[in-house]
């Protein structure tokens, strides 16, 4: 017996849009429901109880944060926001707002469909307690033991760059917005600042990519946050 | 919520009081020379010195005195500024040295002093004046009678009048030190020689140094001191206690005359005012009959009470007593101040009592103080010097051929008519001589006709002789007749002249605000103003702003347009900085050819106006310097409303551009990014399970699809940095997160390349956008890979030098034509026809968003062949 298929819901009012996802998503086994509005997102929404959300900000009707804002209220399905490179204010906005994770428009199949099987397997791990290890490549990181790995090198971080990745590993392969990470590792974003952050990225950085300009793992999204990528399939 | 509100003016005590931009004044009172002043200066002086203040002494008298002299020691002293006035050495405090200086502490001895001609100032309070508003404290001396508004009091205790004052709003802006010696203990040290009194006045003074009269004025001193504690201690209660009990707002009117008791009455109102804490007008009535000498003198009375802190009014009316109650009606005085005039009583007889019982009987609520004027010098009486008071020649002229032809006249009706009605041709021949104005004509014209008419007409003719004495009444109502009807017409004339006057300042202030209504934009305001100015006040004007550059530039010329000359502008400057009035006609370098006035708006000075006369005299009049000023005022406000006109108008049109073109731009990307996105989701979602033959089609869409979209986006990326749309969002960032992402982003396109990246790790943190620099490593990188051949390898490296990131983006390709290396970043330049793609836009947002940032862009070729991107970022400035 297969399982139900997933039902991911689209909010887009371009048909073009519309057409080539309900396809593709289709194609991938799930179950596409589209709205062309705010209004017909909230009454789908409602209605099919949609596993993950597609919301384009940029909505005809109603401004798309509001849409995400009343979602928000009631559900936590995961919300990916599709937005165009540029508008870095609208995905932090976003994040804010309650959304899970952003994709910028032009974007491949293949990044939408890793996106939506990272939220569905954070909802689906929501409420169970966390996997104890996270490996992606030569990473690995055991957050029950507090112990960090390189391939067989252990890596000893300061307390502050340890709350750190565990933090994004918390949320691997999602974005994490930088204000977020700020008030979660420092208490409130007001007593620290964008370059604390920034300094402890980059000494985090170098203790845990092989090279610090082209990380593997631990990901700069300019202008929002930062995004450790999602563990390899099968580990943990 | 109303206990916490505090009246306003106790906030400006306050401020005045704590204002730290402005200097600190304090002043050691004496009751009289000898107590110890500059002594008691020198000591507080050297105390502060000793404190580490910079405390320097601009000019101390010592006499000589080996003690003063010996607390001189230790303090640096500046030199004084020598000159020659008519061969006789004089030196003066230099206030230049002075201010080029800038200390924290300046001592200046003898506030009252006054300078010798040629100076900056006339006096020395104004130097002194200067050097607070300069933000330097500044230490004095001063004696009880060069207190303005203690002037009066002092000479009738002494009988010694003091030309030098000082005026009293300094010292309640000071903190005022009482040096006291008991009068027994001056006259001893005076009979000791240990007081020093100049050669010149020692019998002038020995009159002054009597116990009775020291006594005297050491109560005085205690007194001005007392009062000046007295309004601190309630400053700070106020500050303190809003709801402190306050005296109910009392408000005085003074009204001023053109008599020299009246400055002696402005000063009394002015004590009084200030013992009440209360408001103070002082207004001149304007009478109709008023010369212009006499209008001068009561102008400068008004200017005396303006300099003492009064609100100051001219109106016209009827009577002195009617436009006083009137505005006391209206600004709800409380308190009217009169000077007693000194009147024969048969004047007051003639005139059914005089101004001030008139202004008693008719003052209804309000109090009426009057206060004694100078007995030996007496108010003019009105029409004393009256215009045409000297009569040409040719009135008198007129006035003979008026009676000659009369007289022509009566020969002809004699056959026909009474001697009585002879009387009316010669009676109406005075009235028309009399009509024109002028009394002396009048009275040649009836007394001509009197003798006339009893000459030719009355019997004995051909002699004076009267033979009835009824004729005596026709000659007293005659020359009765003819004194009236001159004075009459006199008067009417002299009104028609003074609401002519009226009119005219009416007129030319109406046709300046008129014409300032109407006119927009700083250059055309100034143009119109100096045009108005040089032809109401008959002068050359220039109108100066201050200049981006700094300093003040002239703006607007009456004539041709000149440039200022060094002294000039530093007038100007002087006149500007201060706010206040200078040159011609002013106490300040009155020396110089023009007179030089600021700008005065509601926020300070906004400029300055250079105003030259052609007559000198007629600029000098004070009216003629009030209505000046008045211009002058209308023009900076004028200015002012212009300025934030243009500010919102500025601001309002810059908010709808941009709301337009973030719309156009907004729609235009959407309109141009959903096509793609379609296009490249679609063909991304084939190539998942494509075939071999139609994969490399799909992959070509795909690729192109992301070129035209990368396409799309410089071109908006473009519009937005050129139209400065874009915010920068500078944060301290490390160089490796925007170059990881743009290698992250162009894994694709540089596939197969070897990418070597240099970045000391030791690199501090770089304030810069993330996303547009991000943008710049793409556009670098593409631009590279473009133009070289598949497999080139390219370099990014990093390092600091001079205060900057020095990044450089190199490649091994062909190079730039040399001949372009300027031109690469020129909008749609494209290198070569060969260049594949790229529409010439991605080097033109590199320069534009590193100019953004402060740093600068080049190419360059690389030894050994290549080109070099080099950029540079700022480390200092704002993140």
């Amino acid at each position: 017996m297969t399982p139900p298929r997933k039902v991911i819901l689209i909010v887009d009012d371009e048909a073009p849009i519309l057409r080539f996802l309900r396809a593709a998503l289709g194609d991938a086994g799930f179950d596409a429901v589209e709205a062309r509005s705010g209004a017909d997102a909230l009454k789908l929404a409602a209605a099919r109880k949609p596993d993950v959300v597609l919301l384009d900000l940029g909505l005809p009707d109603m401004d798309g944060l509001k849409v995400l804002t009343e979602l928000r209220r009631w559900t936590a399905a995961p919300v990916i926001v599709l937005s165009a490179r540029g508008e870095e204010s609208d995905k932090i906005a976003g994040l804010d707002s309650g959304a899970d994770d952003y994709l910028t428009k032009p974007f491949g199949i293949e990044e939408l469909l890793a996106r939506v099987r990272v939220a569905l397997r954070h909802a689906e791990a929501a409420g169970r307690e966390p996997d104890p290890v996270y490996e992606h490549g030569d990473l690995r990181i055991d957050l029950a033991a507090r112990r960090v790995w390189t391939g067989k090198k252990e890596v000893h971080l300061s307390p502050k760059q340890y709350d750190l990745l565990a933090l994004l590993v918390r949320r691997a392969g999602r974005v994490v917005g930088q204000g977020q990470i700020m008030k979660e590792i420092w208490g409130s974003a007001a007593e620290t600042t964008p370059e604390s952050l920034r300094l402890l990225v980059h000494q985090l950085r170098h203790r845990v990519e092989r090279d610090p300009v082209r990380p593997r793992h631990l990901k700069t999204e300019p202008g929002v946050g930062y995004r450790l990528e999602a563990p390899d399939p099968g580990a943990g | 919520m109303d206990r916490q509100r505090r009246k306003p003016e106790s906030y400006l005590d306050e401020a005045l009081r704590q204002d730290r931009a402005r200097g600190r004044l304090k002043v050691f009172l004496g009751a009289a020379p000898g107590v110890g002043k500059t002594y008691s200066m020198l000591q507080a002086a050297a105390a502060k010195s000793r404190e580490g203040v910079d405390a320097v002494v601009g000019l101390a008298e010592t006499h000589g005195r080996a003690e003063t002299l010996a607390l001189l020691e230790g303090l640096e002293i500046l030199p004084r500024r020598e000159s020659r006035h008519r061969g006789v050495a004089l030196s003066e405090f230099d206030i230049d040295a002075a201010l080029r200086r800038a200390p924290a502490l300046i001592l200046v001895d003898e506030l009252a002093h006054t300078n010798a001609p040629g100076s900056r100032h006339a006096k020395r309070w104004q130097d002194v004046s200067e050097l607070l508003q300069r933000g330097v404290d500044v230490y004095t001396t001063l004696n009880i009678q060069h207190v303005e508004t203690l002037n009066d009091a002092v000479a009738s205790i002494t009988g010694v009048k003091v030309r030098e004052t000082v005026p009293d709003s300094l010292l309640e802006r000071a903190d005022v030190e009482l040096v006291d010696l008991p009068p027994e203990e001056l006259l001893e040290r005076l009979k000791q020689g240990k007081v020093y009194l100049p050669a010149t006045a020692a019998r002038a003074l020995e009159s002054f140094f009597k116990l009775s009269n020291l006594t005297a004025l050491r109560e005085l001193a205690l007194r001005l001191t007392a009062e000046g504690v007295g309004a601190r201690v309630e400053s700070q209660r106020r500050a303190q206690d809003p709801e402190a009990i306050w005296p109910t707002a009392e408000r005085l009117l003074v009204g001023v005359g053109p008599s020299p008791s009246s400055a002696k009455l402005v000063r009394a109102t002015r004590r009084m005012a200030a013992n009440l804490k209360a408001h103070w007008i002082a207004v001149f009535v304007d009478a109709p009959a008023l010369s212009p000498p006499l209008r001068a003198a009561a102008i400068e009375n008004l200017r005396l009470a303006e300099r003492l802190g009064a609100e100051t009014l001219t109106i016209t009316a009827r009577s002195v007593v009617e436009g006083m109650l009137d505005l006391a009606r209206q600004r709800n005085v409380t308190r009217l101040v009169i000077g007693k005039q000194a009147r024969p009583r048969w004047r007051e007889l003639l005139s059914g009592g005089g101004t001030v019982d008139e202004l008693i009987r008719r003052s209804g609520d309000t109090d009426v103080f009057v206060t004694t004027g100078d007995v030996d010098a007496p108010a003019p009486a009105p029409g004393a010097s009256v215009p045409g008071a000297a009569a040409p020649a040719l009135e008198y002229g007129v006035a003979a051929a008026v009676v000659a032809a009369s007289t022509g006249v009566c020969f002809a009706m004699v056959p026909f008519f009474a001697p009585t009605n002879l009387v009316m041709v010669y009676l109406l021949g005075v009235a028309v001589v009399a009509a024109r104005g002028h009394r002396g004509p009048a009275v040649l014209a009836s007394v001509a006709s009197v003798l006339a008419f009893d000459f030719c007409f009355v019997s004995p003719r051909g002699t004076f002789a009267v033979a009835d004495t009824q004729y005596a009444v026709t000659f007293a109502v005659m020359l009765a007749v003819a004194v009236l009807i001159s004075h009459l017409a006199v008067r009417t004339r002299a009104q028609a002249e003074s609401a002519r006057l009226g009119e005219m300042r009416t007129a030319a202030m109406h046709a300046l605000s008129g014409r300032l209504a109407t006119t927009r934009g700083l250059d055309a305001i100034l143009g119109v103003s100096v045009r108005l100015l040089a032809e109401v006040f008959d002068c050359d004007v220039v109108a100066l702003l201050p200049s981006p550059a700094g300093g003040l530039e002239a703006r607007a010329w009456s004539g041709a347009p000149r440039a200022l000359d060094e002294k000039e502008r530093s007038v100007a400057q002087w006149v500007f900085d201060l706010g206040q009035s200078a040159g011609l006609g002013t106490q300040t370098l009155p020396v110089v050819e023009a007179l030089y006035a600021p700008l005065l708006g509601g926020e300070g000075p906004v400029g300055a106006l250079r105003v030259q006369p052609r007559v000198r005299e007629r600029l000098l009049v004070p009216d003629q310097m009030l209505l000046l000023e008045s211009f002058a005022h209308q023009i900076a406000l004028a200015l002012e409303v212009d300025r934030l006109q243009d500010g919102a108008r500025k601001s309002e049109l810059r908010a709808e551009t941009e709301r337009l073109r973030s719309s156009l731009l907004s729609s235009v990307s959407h309109d141009l990014r959903t096509p793609l996105a379609a296009i490249l989701g679609s063909a991304t979602s084939l190539l998942q399970d494509a075939a071999a033959p139609g994969r490399e089609l799909l992959e070509n869409i795909r690729d192109e699809a992301e070129r035209l979209s990368r396409l799309v986006h410089n071109l908006i990326e473009t519009t937005r940095l050129e139209t400065g749309s874009v915010n920068l969002r500078k944060e301290a960032t490390s160089l490796e997160e925007p170059l990881g992402a743009a290698l992250e982003r162009l894994d694709k396109a540089l596939s197969g390349r070897e990418v070597s990246t240099r970045l000391p790790e030791d690199l501090p943190l770089v304030p810069l956008d993330a996303v547009l620099l991000e943008q710049v490593f793409v556009n670098l990188l593409e631009n590279a890979a473009r133009h070289t051949p598949p497999g080139v390898p390219i370099d990014v490296s990093a390092r600091i030098a001079d205060g900057a990131a020095v990044v450089e983006v190199a490649d091994r390709g062909p190079g730039l034509p040399p001949e372009d290396l300027d031109r690469v970043f020129d909008k749609f330049y494209r290198a070569g026809p060969a260049a594949g793609g790229g529409a010439g836009l991605g080097l033109a947002i590199c320069k534009a968003i590193v100019e953004a940032h402060g740093g600068e862009i080049a190419a360059e070729n690389r030894d050994g062949g290549g080109a070099l991107f080099r950029f540079t970022l700022p480390l200092g400035g704002p993140p």
